[in-house]
C-alpha cells in the first residue's frame, strides 16, 4: 500500500461510482483494547461484500483522510482514518488506515467482484 | 515431565494462538513420539499489525497468515495441521450447534487422550470464548469414562483470582528454541512481541525465562460451566 496521494485516489474513486459494487468496511480498536486498559470502552464495526451503488464519492482533508460514498437519495457509506490505499491486482481499490504504531484502524474496501 | 499421551488435539481459533501458550507442549508431545492434531479455524484474516508501512492488505492477509501457521506447525515439527475454514472475529456468530458438531467430528476421527484449548470465560478474545465454549461443549457430551483430559489456557486478567493455581505446568525447557522458532514463524502478528521478549531474555529476565520454559493449563471444570 501507499500513503494516500488524495488526486490518485480521488480518480479511483470516481471509476467506481454508478457501478454495483460490493464494499468491506471495518473499524476496529482490536480485540485486546478492554484486556490492556479495562477502561478503555471497545467499539467497531464491519461489514463486508454489501453490495451498493453509489452517485458521489469523495476524497478530503490531509492523511488521515475522510472517505464518503453517496449512495442514489437517501445512504452514506463514510470512513474517517484512511492513511494508505492501493489499487490491488484483483482491480479492488483498497484503502485502510494505519495508526501511529503501523495497527489497522479503519478499512474501506470497493471491488466490482466479491471479496472472498 | 510431561505426560505420555496415546493422541493430542488442539483446537485454537488464530493462527500463533498454538505459538504463545502451547508450542512447547506440543513440541515436547512430538517428541515424544506422540501424534498432535492442530485445528486451527480462522486464517486470523482481520490481524492488525499490518506496519506503517503496510506490509499487507486486508485482502493479502490471510494468505500470509496461512504460511505462517505452516512454518509454525514445520517448526514444531507437526504434520496433522486441519484449517477449518471459519473467519477472524465471526466465530461467536456461527451456529453453536455446529461450532459443537465440528468439535465432535473432529475428536472422533483423531480420538485424542487430551484436548488443549482455551478455558471459557477466561480467555480474552470473543473467537477464544466461542472455540472454548464448543470443546467443552462437545467433550462434556462424551460418557464421562471416555472423556479425553481437557487442559485449557486461560489469561484474562481476573484467572488466578477466580481460578487459582494452574493444575499443570509442562516444563518446556529443552524446547525452548522449538517455541521461539513457532512464534517467529508467525513474524506478521509477533514483531512487535518479540523484539522486546529477545531482549528480556537476554537480560535473564526470570519473568520471561518463566514465560518461555513454562506452559500452564487448567483441567476443565464441567461442574462449573458450560455443557
Amino acid at each position: 500500500m501507499e500513503p494516500v496521494k488524495i488526486d490518485d485516489v480521488q480518480k479511483l474513486i470516481n471509476s467506481f461510482a454508478n457501478k454495483e459494487v460490493y464494499i468491506h468496511l471495518e473499524t476496529t480498536n482490536g480485540s485486546y483494547a478492554s484486556h490492556f486498559d479495562e477502561k478503555f470502552f471497545n467499539a467497531g464495526a464491519f461489514i463486508r461484500n454489501a453490495k451498493v451503488e453509489y452517485e458521489l464519492g469523495k476524497i478530503i482533508g490531509d492523511p488521515p483522510s475522510r472517505v464518503g460514498l453517496k449512495l442514489g437519495d437517501l445512504g452514506w457509506i463514510y470512513a474517517q482514518g484512511i492513511t494508505h490505499y492501493e489499487l490491488d491486482d484483483k482491480g479492488r481499490l483498497l484503502m485502510a488506515g494505519h495508526d501511529h504504531q503501523g495497527k489497522l484502524a479503519v478499512s474501506l474496501q470497493i471491488s466490482e467482484t466479491p471479496f472472498e | 515431565m510431561i505426560e505420555q499421551e496415546n493422541h493430542v488435539l488442539v483446537v485454537f481459533p488464530h493462527p500463533d494462538d498454538e505459538a504463545f501458550g502451547v508450542s512447547g507442549t506440543i513440541a515436547s508431545h512430538i517428541k515424544n513420539g506422540t501424534g498432535v492434531t492442530y485445528a486451527c479455524l480462522t486464517l486470523g484474516q482481520m490481524g492488525r499489525n499490518l506496519g506503517n508501512p503496510p506490509f499487507a492488505t486486508r485482502e493479502s492477509l490471510p494468505d500470509i497468515r496461512k504460511k505462517e501457521l505452516k512454518a509454525a506447525a514445520d517448526a514444531m515439527g507437526l504434520t496433522d495441521l486441519r484449517m477449518m475454514g471459519l473467519r477472524d472475529k465471526t466465530v461467536e456468530f456461527e451456529d453453536d450447534e455446529y461450532m459443537v458438531e465440528m468439535m465432535e467430528s473432529l475428536i472422533q476421527e483423531t480420538n485424542p487422550s487430551l484436548v488443549i484449548t482455551f478455558y471459557p470465560d477466561y480467555c480474552v478474545h470473543p473467537d477464544h470464548e466461542a472455540t472454548a465454549r464448543a470443546v467443552v461443549r462437545a467433550v462434556h457430551r462424551m460418557n464421562e469414562s471416555d472423556r479425553p483430559k481437557l487442559h485449557c489456557v486461560a489469561f484474562a486478567n481476573n484467572t488466578a483470582e477466580e481460578l487459582g493455581e494452574p493444575d499443570v505446568i509442562n516444563d518446556v525447557t529443552d524446547v525452548m528454541d522449538v517455541k521461539l522458532n513457532a512464534m517467529r514463524a508467525h513474524i506478521s502478528q509477533t514483531a512487535w512481541m518479540l523484539e522486546d521478549l529477545e531482549k528480556r531474555l537476554g537480560e535473564n529476565d526470570p519473568e520471561a525465562i518463566q514465560w518461555v520454559t513454562q506452559e500452564r493449563f487448567f483441567e476443565y471444570r464441567f461442574d462449573q460451566g458450560y455443557k
